[in-house]
């Protein structure tokens, strides 16, 4: 077939092991990114959703829902929005985390003498640029709404990093899911019935003070809630759970930031053990 | 060449909960050949290959590939193996060039390599034109030439082909058998696993057959025929009553008992060939009053060793959730 072989100068093999770790999340993260420039619809839940979500809540739900303390709606909604636009590539993380698993592409990465840590972290890489993206978007249609960051560019910067980091964190949650699921198909069910409580039930898009008593605790509680809450605050925004006694709502930027670690100390390394064990 | 065996494996056992998937498998290959595993589905061939390329732990039993222990040493192992299983293991999004130099790259080749190699890649198994297409385009066997590839990019000493063949058209199997064929001339040691007989008789130069998890029957494709006897007798009868009378009659010529009342109007009898065997089966038959509509001498087939070994043939479909079970397990 072929008489050509491979000369000591074509291999990687002297490389050192974190260099060739940082050599093969590149080539991964690349081809996840080549994917969405071949397919750019792939992109409409952080692009396309997000606009719609947010001109749906700021014109039609918005003149009904009153803020306790005063404030403009439309300057409330943005923080809430952030941190839906981020959970909400999770289902998007385990349906492609499934489909790698489903055509065996997981198989044969497993079978390369690759970086066993490369495929789930050029993954995750790779759903934090469209989170990046999504970040963006949501801040430029609520600047055309009318929402303003008045706590100054420190804040705002701290505000993003928090949502970042919160939506990193639900990347690796979305990697279980896509190592335990059997189909695309249920993937993004599942992602459908997990997400949408976890956004709507917050203060992401309506206050928890017009909620029954029973489920104000819950939403308080609700990790989509202390980042909205934290967003609000940094963001100088209308903030009405800050007169809420729950702890996540009295500190919400700390609240965000144990959130997301609890979140990475428990999904990240129990993908990778998933991601090492299963042969789908 | 050293002694080496290029794949290895004593007593493999292998469990998904109360199902034995592999129970005590034993295998050698010796380097630079073509092993067929053959099998039905459910037998055990995809649950060895993986065990082999390191995605399953066997439960019991070792195995090496060229020395390394797949246990022991996984990653020493998966720098001499390649593996392309039943389902292309491709990016659907990527290009046919983009997924080749991807692998190339996963598989400790540079970038500038793992280019080049995809080229030459591209070229050898007819894929140049569709190189920039992406794979979702492709045609089944287009898929598999290009996964192929995939698996030899880094030029692998040991290559595992899972049903290569499985489910493609005559014209792209006959390609893919063309493509094999070079592989082997290049020195690569080939482990293949088929439920075609003809496939492991045109291919391997050594044969196991596979059935309930462990090696049944081992050799050259002549040497499994060869245990059978070599030659098959059909006798077409013009009345089925007359079965047990004709195989009364010929016991002289077979080498081994045929009962009559297994057979209905078609004998199949195992026989050593010779010169005027024809005429003296007639003349017997004749003398014993039984009148032969059709009578032929054939060569033992695979299918025959399937049969006897197995008691089914080997391409009777199983259910084909077993089969899916035996991949997603």
């Amino acid at each position: 077939m072929t008489a050509a072989t491979l000369s000591p100068a074509d291999l990687t093999a002297d490389r050192s092991p974190f260099a060739q770790f940082l050599g093969d999340v590149w080539v991964l993260t690349k081809r996840s990114l080549a994917r969405i420039r071949r397919e750019p619809e792939t992109l409409s839940d952080v692009t396309i959703q997000p606009v719609m979500f947010v001109l749906m809540f700021a014109y039609v739900f918005g003149g009904a829902i009153g803020i306790p303390g005063g404030g403009s709606y439309h300057s409330y909604l943005i923080g809430g929005m952030l941190g839906m636009s981020l959970a909400q590539t999770a289902p998007g993380t385990a349906v492609a985390v499934v489909s790698d698993m489903e055509t065996g592409l997981i198989d044969r990465f497993r079978s390369l003498p690759m970086s066993r840590a490369a495929v789930l972290t050029a993954r995750t890489l790779a759903d934090l640029l469209t989170q990046v993206i999504g970040a963006a978007v949501v801040a430029l249609v609520g600047l055309a709404i009318g929402w303003r960051i008045t706590g100054g560019a420190g804040g705002a910067i701290e505000a993003f990093a928090l949502a970042l980091l919160f939506g990193y964190a639900f990347t690796w949650a979305g990697v279980c899911l896509g190592m335990v699921l059997r189909s695309p198909e249920v993937a993004q069910q599942a992602g459908f019935i997990i997400f949408l409580p976890l956004t709507f039930i917050s203060s992401a898009f309506v206050p928890t003070q017009g909620m029954p008593g029973w489920l104000q605790p819950v939403a308080e509680w609700n990790p989509m809630s202390s980042l909205a809450a934290a967003c609000r605050q940094l963001f100088g925004n209308p903030n009405p759970a800050s007169a809420v006694h729950a702890w996540p709502e009295q500190h919400p930027e700390l609240a965000v930031i144990c959130w997301a670690a609890a979140m990475l100390v428990v999904f990240a390394p129990l993908a990778v053990h998933l991601y090492r064990t299963k042969a789908h | 060449m050293s002694d080496t065996p290029a794949v290895e494996a004593e007593g493999l056992i292998k469990n998904y909960g109360k199902t034995r998937a592999l129970n005590g498998l034993d295998l050698s290959v010796a380097q630079g050949t073509v092993y067929g595993l053959l099998g039905p589905n459910g037998a055990g061939k995809t649950t060895a290959v993986r065990v082999l390329a390191t995605l399953l732990r066997a439960d019991g039993g070792r195995a090496r590939v060229l020395g390394h222990d797949v246990a022991a040493q996984p990653a020493a192992v998966r720098r001499t193996i390649g593996l392309t299983g039943q389902y292309a293991a491709l990016d659907e999004y990527l290009t046919g060039r983009s997924n080749l130099i991807m692998i190339g790259q996963l598989s400790r080749l540079t970038g500038k390599a793992a280019r080049r190699r995809a080229d030459e890649l591209l070229e050898q198994f007819d894929l140049t034109e569709a190189a920039s297409r992406a794979v979702k385009t492709y045609s089944g066997g287009m898929r598999r030439r290009l996964d192929l590839a995939a698996s030899l990019i880094g030029h692998p000493a040991v290559l595992f082909l899972d049903e290569p063949t499985t489910g493609l058209d005559p014209s792209a199997r006959a390609l893919m058998w063309d493509i094999v064929r070079k592989l082997v001339a290049d020195g690569t040691t080939l482990l293949l696993t088929t439920q075609y007989l003809d496939e492991a008789d045109q291919l391997a130069s050594r044969i196991a057959v596979v059935n309930g998890g462990k090696v049944i029957a081992e050799g050259t494709p002549s040497d499994l025929k060869a245990s059978l006897g070599g030659q098959r007798l059909l006798i077409t009868l013009a009345e089925e009553s007359d079965a047990a009378t004709a195989a009364e009659a010929l016991r002289p010529f077979t080498t081994r008992r045929v009962r009559g009342s297994d057979c209905g109007q078609v004998l199949d009898l195992p026989v050593t060939a010779v010169d005027g065997l024809a005429t003296e089966v007639v003349r017997a038959l004749d003398a014993a009053g039984v009148k032969v509509s059709d009578i032929a001498v054939r060569s033992a087939s695979l299918d025959d060793v399937f049969l006897t070994l197995t008691g089914h043939k080997a391409e009777e479909e199983a259910p084909k959730d077993t089969d899916k079970k035996e991949v997603a397990a």
